[in-house]
C-alpha cells in the first residue's frame, strides 16, 4: 500500500481505537531508506459537519505539534486527509514502548533506569506545560505512550490529537484508564494531572502492578516499597507526592518534580531515611521511665494491675508485688521454678503458674500462699479465670480446670502435647492450643466439641470475638476458625512462625511473628492492613490502648505504633530482648525485659 | 431499708419483695442444672430463603442469573446449616452477557458443592481448606470459565456461603449484599467496584453527582476481564435477628435502602418480599434486569 504516492507501508506497528499505525518508507528520499511512522485515523462521525470539525481540529493540532522541538517529542513531517481518513506522518522511533518493556522484564526494572526516564519525562512535560501562548496538557501519560529508543532515551508518543476520532462509547463498560487522577473524571485537565499520571507510570514501571487492574486511585494502598523493597525511600516519597489525590498536594510543576527526582537520585545509597514514617519519631533518649524495678533474672512474662499494685513473675522464681505509683516492692513470693506466665487476679488473690509444676494462689495483700495445685509438668500457660474456675495448661499435656471454691480439679482434658497456650473462655467453651499443633474446643464439662490441627505448635493464645476464634501457629499461619464448628474461615501467612497471642480491636487483628514484623490484619477479610518491621523476632503479644499499639521485640525495643496505620510513634530501648506482653493502665505502660528490669513509661 | 428502696422504685420492687418473702430451700446445683437444661432447644438450625427475578421494562433479554441452595440436617451432632446464594449480572452485549452470568453461577456452585460433598456425605468430615480460600478458588475458576465461554464479556458476581452462623461473602462488580438488622437498619456489606463509587469514596464527587455521572456504568473489576482477578472476600456473623439480602443493580439503583427495609419488614414471607421488591424496581421504571435473594437464619 502506498499513501499519497509517497509513503510505502511496510508494516503495521500498532492498532488503536481510531485506526492503525504503520511503519512506512518515504519515497521522497529515493537514495536512502528513510523510515517514518504513519498514524491513520478513521473519521467515523456520521454527520458531515462534525466530520469537518474533527478534521479541522486535527489539522490545527498537527500544526502546533509540528512546531514543537524537543528531544523527547517525535518530529512531525507531514499530515493529510483522504476520504474519511486522516494521516499524520512522524518520526519513526526504533525502540519499544515502556509497557512492553515492563511486561517483558523478568524481575523489576532497575531504579536507576526508571529514574533517568522519569527525569526526561519531567523535562518534556515541563516543556509542554510552558508552551506559549497556551500550555499543552499531554492528558494521556502512561507506559504505552512512552517509547524507549535504542540509546535508552524516552520519547512521548500519541499526543491527544487522536482523541476526537474516538467514537463515543455507551452502556456498561469495563475498565478504567488507571493512570488518570480523580479530577480528570470531572473534566479537568491541568499540568497537575500529567504529574499524577507520571507518578502512576513510574509506580507501574517499578512495581509491575498495572493500575488498570487495580481499584482506581488506590496507589496509596500499595506503596512501592511494599511490593519492591529494593526501591529507595527517597524515590518512593517523590512518587507518593506526585500521586496525591488532591492536586494542591502534588508537585506544583513538572520542574519541581524533576528537581525532587534529581535530589532523590543524589541521596540514593545514603542511609538517611525520608518519609512520614520516621518523621514523627521521638528520640529514644527523650523517654525517661517513671520508675524501674530490677529483679534477679529475666522477665519473660507479662505484668498485671490489681488493687493499686503491679504483679509480675520473674525467671528468678519470684512473684513480685510492686507499688503502682513508685515501683517500690510490696512483697515477693518465691516459687520453686522460673516464671514465664502472666498472673491473674480474682477476689483478693493472685493466681500464677510456675515451672515448679504448680499453680500458686497467693494473697494479694500479704503475699502469703493461700493454696497450690500440682500438675505433672511445668506450667508455662497463664491462668484464665472464668465461671468459678481457673483454666490453664501444663507441660503434662493437660488443660486443667480447677474449681476455685473447692481448690480441686473439676476435670483435666488430655491433649497430645504440652499446653503452653493460655486458654480463652467464651460462649461456654474453653479454647486452647498445644505444642503438637492440635487446637481444641472443650465445653465446661471437659468434653471436646471440636478439634483442629495446625501443621506446627500452637503456643499462641487464642482470641474469640463474633463467633470466630483467632490464633497463630509456628507453621507461620494466623488462623480464623468458626467457634461452633471449627471450620477454617481463613488463614493468613506470615514470613515465619508465631507464638504471639493476637488481639482484636475495631475489626483489626494484631499479631507478630518470628519474621520480625508486627502485623495488622482485617479480621473479616484476612487482608494485611499494615506491617511494621522490627529488627528481631516478635514474640511479645501486642496490646491496644487508646489509639496506640504497644508491642515488644527481641531487638530489645518496646514499640508504640499508631494502630490504624502502623506508623511509629516512639520506641523505648531496653538492654535485652522483650518477650512478654506490655500492660497499659491509666496512661502508663509497664513492660518487662530480659535485662531483668520492669519499666513504667508514660504511654 | 426495704421501705427506702420501695420508695425509690415503688412499683417495680413490689413483686420482687413478694417473691423473696416466700420461704424456700436454696436450690442445689443439680436442681439448677435441671431447670436450665429443661428448656428444649429447637432443632435444627436452618436457612430460609426466597428469590425473584425480572427482565425489567427496558431490556429485551435477561442477563442476570441467580442461584439458591440450602441444606438442613436434623438429628445429627454436626447439624450446621449450609447455604449458597449467588447473584450475577452479565454485561458485554452481543448476548454474551447471559452466557457470562450463568457460566459464573454454575461454575461457582459446581465447585463449592463438589468441595462440600465429603462433608455432606460424611458428617465426621470437616473442610480442611479455609472457607475464604474455597471462595477465592471458586471465583477464579468462574473467571477462567467466563473468559473462555464468552470472551470479551464480563459479569458481576456476589456469592454468600453460609456455614453455621458465619457467612463468607465473595464479591466482584456492582451487585450487592446487604445485612438487614433489627430496628430497620440496613448495611451494605459489599463495595461496588465502579469508577464513580471509587470517586465518591475518595470524596471527589457527591452521591448526587455519582448518580448522574456519565461514567456511572463503568466497572473496574468484573469476572471475565483481565488476567488477574482479585475478588473481595470477607466473613462476618449472619445477622440475627435479621436477613441477608442479595440483589443486582437493577434493584438497588432504583429502590432506596429505606424502601428495601420497609418492603422486607412488611411482607408475610421471604418469597413475597422478593416479589414485592422486584415489583417496586419495575414500578420505578425497571431500567435494567432485576434479581433479588433474601435469606434468614433460624437457630
Amino acid at each position: 500500500m502506498t499513501l499519497v504516492n509517497r509513503y510505502v507501508v511496510q508494516d503495521v506497528i500498532g492498532v488503536g481505537g481510531m485506526g492503525s499505525v504503520y511503519r512506512a518508507r518515504d519515497l521522497h528520499f529515493p537514495n536512502v531508506v528513510k523510515l517514518v511512522a504513519v498514524k491513520e485515523m478513521i473519521n467515523r462521525a456520521p454527520d458531515p459537519l462534525v466530520r469537518k470539525t474533527i478534521i479541522q481540529n486535527f489539522e490545527r493540532e498537527a500544526n502546533i505539534l509540528a512546531t514543537l522541538n524537543h528531544a523527547s517529542i517525535p518530529r512531525i513531517y507531514d499530515y493529510f486527509s483522504e476520504q474519511n481518513r486522516s494521516y499524520l506522518v512522524l518520526e519513526f522511533i526504533n525502540g519499544k514502548d515502556l509497557e512492553a518493556i515492563i511486561s517483558e522484564t523478568a524481575g523489576f526494572l532497575s531504579e536507576e533506569l526508571v529514574l533517568s526516564w522519569a527525569i526526561e519525562l519531567c523535562d518534556v512535560l515541563s516543556f509542554l506545560h510552558d508552551h506559549k501562548p497556551d500550555p499543552i496538557i499531554f492528558r494521556d501519560m502512561k507506559p504505552s505512550n512512552v517509547m524507549v529508543n535504542l540509546s535508552q532515551h524516552v520519547i512521548l508518543v500519541d499526543f491527544g490529537i487522536a482523541k476526537p476520532f474516538m467514537a463515543g462509547q455507551k452502556g456498561t463498560m469495563i475498565g478504567t484508564e488507571g493512570y488518570s487522577p480523580p479530577e480528570q473524571y470531572r473534566g479537568e485537565a491541568t499540568p497537575l494531572a500529567d504529574i499524577y499520571a507520571l507518578g502512576a507510570t513510574i509506580h507501574h514501571a517499578l512495581t509491575k502492578r498495572d493500575p488498570r487492574l487495580e481499584p482506581p486511585f488506590s496507589f496509596a494502598e500499595r506503596p512501592m516499597r511494599k511490593i519492591n523493597p529494593s526501591i529507595s525511600a527517597e524515590l518512593e516519597a517523590v512518587v507518593n507526592t506526585a500521586l496525591q489525590y488532591n492536586p494542591a498536594d502534588r508537585f506544583p510543576s513538572a520542574d519541581a518534580m524533576k528537581e525532587a527526582l534529581i535530589s532523590a537520585g543524589r541521596k540514593t545509597g545514603i542511609l538517611a531515611r525520608l518519609g512520614g514514617a520516621t518523621a514523627a519519631i521521638q528520640g529514644t533518649s527523650t523517654i525517661k521511665p517513671l520508675w524501674t524495678f530490677k529483679c534477679e533474672d529475666e522477665l519473660r512474662g507479662a505484668p498485671i494491675f490489681y488493687n493499686g499494685a503491679i504483679y509480675i513473675g520473674s525467671y528468678d522464681h519470684n512473684l513480685y508485688s510492686l507499688n503502682v505509683a513508685d515501683g517500690k516492692l510490696n512483697w515477693k513470693y518465691a516459687t520453686d521454678g522460673g516464671i514465664v506466665t502472666r498472673p491473674a487476679a480474682f477476689e483478693g488473690d493472685i493466681y500464677l503458674g510456675s515451672e515448679d509444676q504448680r499453680l500458686h494462689v497467693v494473697s494479694a495483700r500479704t503475699g502469703k500462699v493461700v493454696w497450690t495445685y500440682f500438675t505433672d509438668g511445668r506450667v508455662r500457660s497463664s491462668p484464665r479465670i472464668a465461671e468459678g474456675h481457673v483454666f490453664f495448661g501444663s507441660d503434662d499435656q493437660h488443660l486443667h480446670a480447677v474449681n476455685i471454691m473447692g481448690q480441686r480439679a473439676s476435670w483435666s482434658f488430655e491433649t497430645t502435647a504440652p499446653v503452653r497456650s493460655t486458654p480463652f473462655v467464651a460462649n461456654d467453651m474453653v479454647f486452647v492450643g498445644c505444642e503438637s499443633g492440635d487446637f481444641y474446643s472443650v465445653d465446661f464439662r471437659g468434653e471436646m466439641k471440636w478439634h483442629f490441627k495446625a501443621k506446627m505448635a500452637v503456643t499462641s493464645s487464642p482470641w474469640v470475638a463474633d463467633g470466630v476464634v483467632y490464633f497463630g501457629s509456628l507453621d507461620s499461619s494466623l488462623y480464623a476458625l468458626d467457634v461452633r464448628a471449627g471450620f477454617v474461615i481463613w488463614r493468613f501467612r506470615m514470613g515465619k512462625g508465631s507464638i504471639v497471642s493476637p488481639c482484636l480491636t475495631d475489626g483489626m487483628l494484631f499479631t507478630g511473628s518470628a519474621d520480625g514484623h508486627i502485623y495488622a490484619v482485617d479480621a473479616h477479610s484476612a487482608k494485611e492492613l499494615w506491617r511494621f518491621k522490627t529488627d528481631h523476632q516478635v514474640s511479645s503479644s501486642p496490646v491496644i490502648y487508646k489509639d496506640s499499639l504497644y508491642c515488644g521485640s527481641a531487638d530489645g525495643n518496646l514499640y508504640c505504633l499508631e494502630y490504624k496505620t502502623g506508623r511509629l510513634r516512639w520506641k523505648f530501648t531496653t538492654k535485652g530482648p522483650i518477650t512478654g506482653a506490655p500492660l497499659v493502665y491509666d496512661d502508663i505502660v509497664y513492660i518487662g525485659s530480659s535485662d531483668h528490669i520492669l519499666y513504667a513509661l508514660l504511654a | 431499708m426495704k421501705s427506702f428502696f420501695g420508695r425509690l422504685v415503688k412499683k417495680k420492687t413490689q413483686p420482687l419483695v413478694k417473691q423473696s418473702d416466700v420461704n424456700t430451700v436454696p436450690l442445689s446445683d443439680q436442681q439448677i442444672q435441671d431447670v436450665v437444661t429443661q428448656e428444649p432447644r429447637i432443632e435444627p438450625s436452618q436457612l430460609l430463603t426466597g428469590s425473584s427475578q425480572s427482565v425489567g421494562k427496558q431490556r429485551d433479554h435477561n442477563e442476570d442469573c441467580l442461584l439458591t441452595f440450602t441444606m438442613t440436617v436434623g438429628g445429627d451432632k454436626h447439624n450446621y446449616p449450609l447455604g449458597l446464594f449467588i447473584v450475577a449480572d452479565g454485561m458485554g452485549g452481543h448476548q454474551y452477557g447471559e452466557v457470562a452470568s450463568s457460566t459464573a453461577v454454575r461454575t461457582i456452585a459446581g465447585y463449592m458443592l463438589k468441595r462440600f460433598h465429603p462433608y455432606i456425605t460424611n458428617s465426621a468430615e470437616t473442610l480442611d481448606e479455609p472457607l475464604q480460600d474455597l471462595m477465592r478458588t471458586a471465583i477464579n475458576e468462574a473467571h477462567r470459565a467466563v473468559t473462555q465461554a464468552a470472551s470479551g464479556s464480563g459479569t458481576t458476581v456476589t456469592v454468600a456461603l453460609i456455614v453455621g452462623q458465619q457467612m463468607t461473602i465473595g464479591h466482584v462488580g456492582d451487585s450487592r449484599a446487604y445485612a438487614l438488622r433489627s430496628g430497620g437498619r440496613i448495611d451494605a456489606l459489599t463495595r461496588d467496584h465502579s469508577l464513580v463509587k471509587r470517586l465518591e469514596e475518595l470524596g471527589q464527587i457527591s452521591s448526587e453527582e455519582a448518580a448522574a455521572h456519565p461514567q456511572r456504568n463503568v466497572l473496574y473489576r468484573a469476572l471475565g476481564q483481565g488476567d488477574v482477578l482479585e475478588p473481595d472476600i470477607f466473613t462476618s456473623p449472619f445477622p440475627q435477628p435479621g436477613y441477608l439480602f442479595l440483589c443486582s443493580d437493577g434493584l438497588w439503583s432504583v429502590v432506596s435502602d429505606d424502601d428495601i427495609c420497609h418492603i422486607i419488614n412488611e411482607a408475610p414471607s421471604l418469597q413475597t418480599a422478593c416479589q414485592n421488591l422486584v415489583a417496586a424496581a419495575n414500578q420505578a421504571g425497571g431500567p435494567d434486569n432485576i434479581s433479588a435473594i433474601l435469606v434468614q437464619l433460624i437457630s
